[in-house]
C-alpha cells in the first residue's frame, strides 16, 4: 500500500466584481471594500432587489490567443477564459513546452449561460394563446427561429465554458462540468483533486464561473426571498452573521486554479502555492428549500475533509494554535445559512470553534453562485501567502448564538498555515476543501 | 495505492418511451419496435424541422405513484426531467433489493444513509413556457410588448415562489436524495450526452475512495418542449424530415443515408455498489463496471457541434477504459456507441471503433439505442449502460432497427433479429455536444465469479 500522490495548486486567477487580478482583488478584500452597486445589466428599478455586484469594463479578448474562436461565447465562458488565463500564466504553463496536453483535464462547476432574454421573453409573450391559456407551439417556433440565434442558444449549455477552455489551452484530458448550485466549484476542485490522486490526469484546470444577474435570475431568487432587498447603500446590503442580515447579494464572475501532482509541478520547475489535503462532500437529503437545521450535512462534509487531511478538529495544533487557522465561510447572509453554518462549525470543532477565525467575503464581493467556492479557495491561499485574513464586512450587530470569531469589518494579520473552505448549495449539497501551506 | 474496490451494478432503472424498467425496453428491443412517434400529444411542434420524438406517455408514468404518499405534494415542483429521475431511482432501489426511507413498512434501511451516494447527470432544463408565459403576459405595455418595469413591480408575483427550484439541474439529485435518504456524496454532471456516463464515473470514484458503499447513479432528461427542441435543432442534432415521415425509420445510425437524430425523453438510475458490499448482503451483481475513462475532444467550432476529423480523444477514452479494466480489445464482444444517426457523429464513432479494434471492427456487433428511445440527452448514457448490462445478463443481442445501408463504414451494425450470443464484455461509449467523451467497459458476472 502506497499513499496517493500529493496535489498542489500552481496557478490561480479570478474575474470578480472587485477586479480581475490577484493583487487588485486581494487589496480590495483586505480593505473591506464593496463591489455592490445598482444593477446596470438591465432595468431593475422596479424589482424587489435593484442592486448586485456586477463586473464592469471587462474585456476577455486581452486574455486569449485568438478571440475569434470564442466570438460566440457567453459571459460565463468569457469570465472563465480570463480567470483561467491568469492561472495558466502564474503556473508558468504558457512557457511549458513539455506538457502532455492529453494528461491535462478540466473540471468546472460552471453555471448555465444567460438566456437571450429580450427575444426569449418576446417569443413567449407573442405566442401566448389566451383562449387556451397556453403557448401556441407553431407561433412560438416561428418567432424563436426568426429572433433567436443558433450559437447563442448552444452557448447556454453548462458545459460550454469547459469547451472554450479546452480549445484555448488545447487540453484533452478528462473533462467534467458539475452544477450543484452554490457548492459547484468547490465540488469541482475536490473531484479534480481526486482525479489527480487516482492518476487519471497530471494537471487539472478547475474552478467555476457563473452569472445570474439577468431578469429571470433575479426574478427567481427574489421569488425565493433569498436576495437582500436592503433599502439603502448597496455596499451595506450583504451582512453575513449580523443580526440584521436579510439575504444574499448577487455577484458574478469566475475563479480558476491549476492543480497538479506535486512531482509533476516540481519536475517542470513550477512553484507550489499551496497543497490540497482534504475534500469532503455530503448531501442533506432533507428538504428542497431548507437546510437540515442541526447542520448535519455541513458537519459531515467538514468531518470527511478533516479526516482525509489527518486533522483532529478537537485537538489544538501542536504549536498551540487552533486545528485550522482560518475558515472561509459560505456565509451568504441569509438568516438560515449563517445560523446553521455556525452550528455546524461548533458541532465539528466543539470547544475550539471559537478560536478559529471565520469570515465571509460575500459581504464584499457578493455571491458568485456556482463560482463562489473557487474564488473563496483562492482567498484562502492568498491568506496563507500574505498572513492576512479578509474580514466580514457590515457586521455590527451580534446575533444570538452567532458567537464565533467572524473577523468583523477589518482584516487581520495572522499566521495562516491551514484553511478550510465551505460551500453549501440549494438542494442540500455540502462541500469542503482544506488547503495548507506547501512545505517539502 | 491500495487495491481499488471493485464496483458492480446491482440494480437497473431505465426509463424510456416504453415505460419504467428494463422489461418493457428490452421487450421492444427484442422485437425491433421503435418508441418514436409524433410529438403532437405534447405540443404543436409542426414549426420545427423534426416534430417527432420518443416520448413516455402519461398513461405509462405518473410520478405521484412512485413517490411515498408524504412526498406527493413535492411533485408539484418537479420539472419533467426530475420526474423521470425520481421514477428511475425508485426502480433501481427496488431492483437492487434495497430498503430506503421510501420503502413501505418499518424495516430499517439496508445501508446507512451516510454511506449512500447519488450522482445524476442532467441537462439544461428549460422553463415550462406555458407556466412562464402565463405570468409574462400580465406585464405587457399597450402595444403588447413585454414591459420589464411592470414585471418587476407586479408581474413576477404571478410565478410560484419556488419557480427557480424547478429548473436547477441538481434538483434531480436533490429529490432523489431526499426520497431515499442518501446523505453521502452527491453530484450533478452537466455534460450533455456524456452526463450519465461521467456520473457513473463519479460514483465509481466515490466508492473506490471509500466515501460510499452504494450510489444511485445515472441521468435523465426531457427536451420535449419548445425550448429543448429549438436548441437541439440549432445544435444540428435533429433530422429534417417531412411531416408525413415514418417515425420509426427516421434514425438510421451508420447508414450511408443517415439524416440526423430524433429527440427522446428518459434516462436511468443504476445502483452502483462495491463488490464486497454486494456479496456481503447476498446480492448477485448484474455486471461489473470494470473500467471507465473520460476525455475531451478538440473541436474546431469550439462548441463541439461536430468533432474534427483528426480527433483522437474518443480513441484515447476507449483505450484507457479498456486498459483500466485490464481488458484486451479481443475480449470485447459488443459495443454500444452513441449511434445517433447524425452522420458526422456516426463517423466519429466509426473511426474510433476501427482504430481501436482494427480488423475486428467489422465483426463486433453494435447495439444502437437511439432508434428505439431517441436522443435522451443527459439520460442517454444510463439507458445505454442498462441495455449493455441486460445483454450481458441475458447473453442476448437485441435487434437493430431502422433500415440500415452500412455503406463503407466497415462496422457490424448488429443483427436484424435478436439473437443469443456469448458476451464476455461490452464497451459503452458516448460523445457529446461540447466535446466530452466517456467510455465504460462492462464485464459479465456469472456463477458468483467474474468470467
Amino acid at each position: 500500500m502506497t499513499t496517493p500522490p500529493r496535489v498542489v495548486v500552481t496557478g490561480m486567477g479570478w474575474v470578480t466584481p472587485l477586479g480581475c487580478s490577484l493583487e487588485e482583488v486581494w487589496a480590495r478584500l483586505t480593505a473591506a471594500d464593496s463591489g455592490m452597486d445598482s444593477i446596470t445589466r438591465f432595468d431593475a428599478r422596479t424589482f424587489p432587489t435593484t442592486f448586485a455586484a456586477e463586473i464592469k469594463d471587462y474585456d476577455f479578448t486581452q486574455y486569449v490567443r485568438d478571440a475569434s474562436i470564442h466570438s460566440t461565447a457567453g459571459l460565463n465562458s468569457k469570465f472563465a477564459l480570463g480567470a483561467a488565463s491568469q492561472a495558466w500564466r502564474q503556473a508558468g504553463l504558457y512557457d511549458c513546452d513539455s506538457l502532455d496536453r492529453s494528461r491535462v483535464g478540466l473540471y468546472l462547476g460552471a453555471g448555465e449561460g444567460v438566456l437571450d432574454t429580450p427575444n426569449y421573453l418576446q417569443t413567449n409573450v407573442h405566442s401566448w394563446d389566451a383562449a387556451n391559456r397556453r403557448v401556441d407551439g407553431r407561433r412560438w417556433a416561428e418567432s424563436a427561429l426568426r429572433t433567436m440565434h443558433d450559437l447563442t442558444e448552444v452557448e447556454q449549455e453548462p458545459n460550454m465554458p469547459i469547451a472554450h477552455l479546452a480549445r484555448e489551452f488545447e487540453v484533452t484530458g478528462p473533462a467534467f462540468n458539475c452544477l450543484t448550485a452554490c457548492a459547484a466549484s468547490t465540488q469541482a476542485i475536490g473531484e479534480a483533486f481526486d482525479i489527480i490522486r487516482r492518476g487519471e490526469a497530471d494537471l487539472m484546470i478547475s474552478g467555476g464561473t457563473h452569472t445570474m444577474i439577468h431578469p429571470l435570475g433575479v426574478t427567481g431568487f427574489n421569488r425565493l426571498t433569498a436576495l437582500s432587498t436592503f433599502d439603502g447603500d448597496p455596499a451595506e446590503a450583504s451582512r453575513p452573521f449580523d443580526r440584521t442580515r436579510g439575504g444574499f447579494v448577487m455577484g458574478e464572475g469566475s475563479g480558476i486554479v491549476t492543480i497538479e501532482r506535486l512531482d509533476h509541478a516540481l519536475a517542470r520547475g513550477a512553484t507550489p502555492l499551496a497543497e490540497i489535503v482534504g475534500y469532503g462532500s455530503s448531501c442533506d437529503a432533507f428538504r428542497i428549500t431548507d437546510i437540515q437545521p442541526d447542520g448535519r450535512g455541513a458537519a459531515a462534509a467538514m468531518g470527511m475533509a478533516l479526516k482525509q487531511a489527518g486533522i483532529d478538529p478537537n485537538a489544538p495544533h501542536a504549536d498551540g494554535g487552533p486545528p485550522i487557522d482560518y475558515i472561509s465561510a459560505h456565509g451568504t447572509g441569509t438568516k438560515e445559512n449563517d445560523s446553521i453554518e455556525t452550528r455546524a462549525v461548533k458541532r465539528v470543532f466543539g470547544d475550539l470553534a471559537g478560536t478559529i477565525p471565520m469570515s465571509s467575503i460575500k459581504s464584499m464581493m457578493g455571491h458568485l453562485i456556482a463560482a463562489a467556492g473557487a474564488v473563496e479557495l483562492i482567498t484562502c491561499i492568498m491568506a496563507i501567502d500574505r498572513g492576512v485574513l479578509p474580514p466580514t464586512r457590515n457586521l455590527h450587530h451580534p446575533d444570538e448564538g452567532l458567537d464565533l470569531d467572524y473577523v468583523p469589518n477589518e482584516s487581520r494579520e495572522a499566521k495562516v498555515t491551514t484553511c478550510l473552505s465551505n460551500n453549501f448549495g440549494f438542494g442540500g449539497q455540502n462541500d469542503t476543501l482544506i488547503v495548507t501551506r506547501y512545505s517539502e | 495505492m491500495p487495491t481499488p474496490r471493485r464496483v458492480v451494478f446491482t440494480g437497473l432503472g431505465p426509463v424510456s418511451a416504453f415505460g419504467l424498467g428494463i422489461e418493457p425496453l428490452w421487450a421492444a428491443m427484442l422485437e425491433g419496435r421503435s418508441g418514436i412517434t409524433s410529438l403532437d400529444s405534447r405540443f404543436d411542434a409542426s414549426g420545427f424541422e423534426c416534430p417527432f420524438a420518443a416520448s413516455l406517455p402519461a398513461e405509462n408514468f405518473d410520478v405521484r405513484k412512485v413517490v411515498p404518499k408524504t412526498y406527493r405534494k413535492a411533485t408539484k415542483v418537479m420539472a419533467r426531467d426530475t420526474e423521470l429521475a425520481v421514477g428511475a431511482a425508485a426502480l433501481a432501489v427496488s431492483d437492487a433489493g434495497l430498503v430506503t426511507r421510501a420503502t413501505d413498512g418499518d424495516e430499517p434501511p439496508t445501508i446507512p444513509p451516510s454511506r449512500t451516494g447519488c450522482h445524476i447527470g442532467a441537462g439544461l432544463i428549460a422553463a415550462d413556457v406555458d407556466e412562464l408565459s402565463a405570468a409574462l403576459v400580465t406585464s405587457v405595455d399597450d402595444d403588447g410588448e413585454f414591459d420589464i418595469g411592470k414585471w418587476g413591480e407586479v408581474g413576477m408575483g404571478n410565478l410560484t415562489p419556488l419557480w427557480l427550484l424547478k429548473y436547477l439541474p441538481n434538483m434531480l439529485a436533490c429529490h432523489v436524495t431526499i426520497i431515499h435518504d442518501c446523505q453521502g456524496p452527491s453530484n450533478t454532471i452537466t455534460c450533455a450526452e456524456a452526463s450519465s456516463g461521467l456520473s457513473i464515473g463519479e460514483s465509481m470514484r466515490v466508492i473506490m475512495r471509500g466515501h460510499a458503499d452504494i450510489c444511485l447513479s445515472g441521468g435523465a432528461e426531457s427536451k420535449l418542449n419548445p425550448m429543448g427542441l429549438l436548441r437541439q435543432q440549432y445544435a444540428k442534432r435533429l433530422a429534417h424530415v417531412p411531416a408525413d415521415a415514418t417515425p420509426e425509420s427516421i434514425v438510421r445510425p451508420f447508414s450511408s443515408d443517415a439524416a440526423g437524430g430524433v429527440l427522446g425523453e428518459g434516462g436511468g438510475i443504476l445502483a452502483l455498489e462495491a463488490l464486497d458490499h454486494a456479496l456481503d448482503r447476498g446480492i448477485e451483481p448484474i455486471a461489473e463496471l470494470a473500467g471507465l475513462s473520460a476525455s475531451q475532444a478538440m473541436c474546431s467550432d469550439t462548441v463541439g457541434r461536430a468533432y474534427d476529423d483528426a480527433d483522437v480523444s474518443v480513441v484515447r477514452a476507449i483505450e484507457a477504459a479498456l486498459s483500466s479494466a485490464k481488458c484486451d480489445p479481443s475480449e470485447v464482444d459488443a459495443i454500444v456507441p452513441l449511434g445517433s444517426g447524425i452522420p458526422w457523429m456516426d463517423a466519429v464513432d466509426a473511426r474510433a471503433i476501427r482504430e481501436v479494434f482494427g480488423s475486428r471492427a467489422a465483426e463486433i456487433p453494435l447495439v444502437t439505442i437511439v432508434p428505439y428511445v431517441g436522443l435522451c440527452g443527459a439520460g442517454l448514457g444510463a439507458i445505454a449502460v442498462s441495455v449493455a448490462a441486460q445483454c450481458l445478463r441475458e447473453q442476448k443481442l437485441p435487434a437493430r432497427i431502422g433500415s440500415i445501408d452500412p455503406g463503407d463504414c466497415g462496422l457490424n451494425c448488429g443483427p436484424c433479429e435478436s439473437t443469443d450470443a456469448e458476451l464476455r464484455s461490452i464497451l459503452v461509449f458516448t460523445t457529446s455536444l461540447g466535446g466530452q467523451n466517456v467510455a465504460m467497459l462492462l464485464r459479465r458476472w456469472t456463477n458468483g465469479e467474474n468470467s
